[in-house]
């Protein structure tokens, strides 16, 4: 099967840093694939190529098999390909209406006289968002004064609506309560058995898991390999996530300070 | 999908009623202001000229006169920058348009023409220089504001060898375009009309076309804009070249009303359209804010500032009205802003 976007080998660098080296990362469609990895192991970078904020350095970038080069976020979002922030690009003080279809306006009339087409965008808002089970009584309504999930919510429909074919998701539930991150896990899945290819970027592997197909993990800058779900257990992903060696040397560090701490209470108390 | 999933309605929502979504308007403090604001100098001054025809006529033409500085200012500070070169734009425009009849012998018609082109190209400055250079419009247009003036009053000595150009009002006569910018219509000055026109043009632009979109967007957000295919740098030029011809306009109309040019013309009315647009209930920061009331802001400033003289009070208090007025004007319209965007 053709993935639907793919870096090959890609690395960047920024000045001496090597955010990324030679990582090959594909989604295929109607697939969740999950990228997971600590702070600082390089997976907003790769996304934010995959979105067209940076180029890579070396490397290639692929869609449906075609190379591809992106010159801004644009190009990526002509190419089908929809990512959603961490910081979610919407605009808190402006109406979720206005904030679906930011770029995009549907216009009404010709040349001079066309017109933001209000009425068409706030039906449109309402029925997108009822799909992902939102109710959104009043479309008119600021952005600010919605939920993180909700907000999250609408960057997501927004990036469907718009023919997303790949649908890359920063961190989507960090920031959410239990019955939020259901809704939005829940609209992944959804997502996927439309089609459409999501990559899910996260820290959490019991949001993850669920829903994924396969995981790579990347540990500063380079890929440790994926693993389709059935291939490993979810507590060895879990430990490969939280660097289960690094966890371990730690303990014993910290029970050797303990132990050196006591050492020299008992000798000064002697003393 | 087989079945759609139900809708979450949340028990913590409760239905917003439409006298809500109508105090939730950026322009509501503006407008009860100017109500307030009308009806105190009506009582107070009413019968000393206030009222008249002739002093509803001299508020009205100081509001408008600010108004239409005022819609162009509120666009461009919606879209997250400040213009401080406006008051020196107008004083170089008047020039442009008297030096270029009076010295050259140019038609009015094209002395007119030749001050827009001149408003497209410091309007273009301003906006490839805050995108290029990164800095805060504040400093870029502070910076213009001193060129422009400097140069205006460089180039009238160097020409005329004086500060003033006068004997407009004959090369007016049966001029098709100054015809537009002068005179009367049904006992209002055209100024008025004008204000009227780019008020509505404005709030059109700003509520009802795509670009406007891009306008709350950029002011609000420029990255996520940006990544959401916006022309960020293109929205910001083309709202300094509307915030130079808004000038230009003002320029003309005062160029032709008074038959002469001055280099001193326009100081300080960067700050009034600010001011207005403030009161109108447009954000400093960016991203939120209404054309409709600037207008009113502007209406405010005329009423309080003709007002003022109809009381008889000293006019020099004037300045300390318009500081408390200022004052309240962001208070009411923070509160305002807070209901809308957080508070629900």
């Amino acid at each position: 099967m053709t993935p639907l976007i793919e870096a090959r080998r890609v690395s960047k660098y920024f000045g001496s840093v090597i955010a990324l080296k030679d990582i090959s990362f594909a989604v295929n469609p109607a697939e969740v694939h999950c990228l997971l990895g600590d702070n600082g192991a390089g997976k907003s970078t790769l996304i934010k190529i995959f979105s067209g904020v940076h180029k890579p350095s070396e490397g290639t970038l692929l869609v449906e098999g075609h190379e591809v080069v992106f010159n801004s976020p644009r190009d990526a979002l002509d190419a089908g390909i929809a990512t959603v922030h961490q910081h979610l690009s919407v605009q808190p003080l402006m109406s979720v209406t206005r904030n679906f279809f930011t770029g995009r306006e549907p216009t009404k009339g010709w040349g001079l006289f066309s017109y933001f087409d209000l009425t068409f965008a706030e039906k449109t808002v309402r029925e997108e968002m009822s799909k992902m089970g939102i109710d959104i009584r009043d479309p008119s309504q600021a952005v600010g004064t919605m939920s993180g999930g909700e907000r999250q919510c609408v960057a997501i429909a927004r990036a469907v609506y718009f023919g997303a074919k790949a649908l890359i998701l920063d961190e989507p539930t960090s920031a959410l309560g239990v019955k939020q991150a259901g809704v939005v896990l829940r609209y992944i899945v959804q997502a996927k058995a439309r089609g459409l290819g999501v990559v899910f970027i996260t820290h959490n592997v019991h949001h993850a898991y669920p829903v994924a197909d396969r995981f790579t993990l990347l540990k500063r800058g380079r890929s440790l390999g994926t693993f389709a779900k059935g291939e490993v257990p979810r507590e060895a992903i879990l430990s490969m996530m939280a660097g289960q060696e690094e966890l371990e040397a730690l303990e014993a560090e910290l029970a050797e300070s303990a132990r050196h701490g006591a050492a020299l209470a008992a000798a000064s108390s002697r003393s | 999908m087989a079945t759609r999933a139900k809708p979450i309605t949340d028990e913590r929502v409760r239905k917003v009623g439409i006298v809500n979504k109508l105090l939730s308007r950026p322009e509501l403090g503006a407008v009860v202001g100017a109500i307030l604001v009308f009806a105190f100098f009506s009582l107070v001054a009413g019968d000393r000229g206030f009222l008249s025809s002739r002093g509803i006529v001299s508020w009205l033409e100081v509001s408008a006169q600010l108004g239409i500085l005022a819609v162009a200012v509120s666009l461009l500070m919606i879209g997250g920058q400040f213009d401080l070169s406006i008051g020196s734009m107008i004083a170089a425009a008047g020039m442009v348009i008297a030096i270029s009849v009076v010295v050259y012998g140019w038609p009015m018609w094209a002395a007119i023409l030749l001050a827009f082109a001149f408003a497209g190209l410091v309007g273009f400055i301003n906006g490839y220089l805050v995108n290029r250079t990164g800095l805060p419009s504040f400093i870029v247009t502070l910076a213009l504001l001193f060129v422009l003036r400097g140069a205006t009053i460089g180039f009238t000595r160097l020409i005329t060898g004086r500060t003033q150009v006068p004997g407009l009002h004959p090369q007016a006569e049966g001029d098709w375009l100054a015809f537009l910018f002068s005179g009367t219509l049904f006992g209002l000055p055209v100024s008025i009309y004008w204000w009227l026109a780019l008020t509505i043009l404005a709030t059109w632009i700003l509520l009802r076309t795509r670009f406007g979109n891009w306008i709350f967007a950029t002011g609000g957000d420029p990255e996520a804009a940006r990544n959401a295919g916006v022309p960020v740098q293109r929205v910001r030029i083309i709202l300094f070249i509307g915030t130079a011809v808004a000038a230009t306009i003002f320029a003309t109309l005062q160029v032709l009303a008074a038959g002469s040019a001055d280099v001193a013309r326009g100081r300080l009315k960067e700050f009034e359209a600010i001011i207005a647009t403030v009161i109108g209930g447009t954000l400093l920061t960016g991203g939120y804010g209404s054309a409709i009331g600037a207008t009113f802001g502007a209406l405010i400033f005329g009423m309080v500032q003709q007002g003022i003289f109809f009381t008889g009070v000293n006019t020099d208090w004037f300045q300390v009205f318009l500081g408390v007025m200022l004052l309240i004007a962001v208070l009411v319209n923070r509160y305002i802003r807070h209901r809308a965007t957080v508070a629900k």
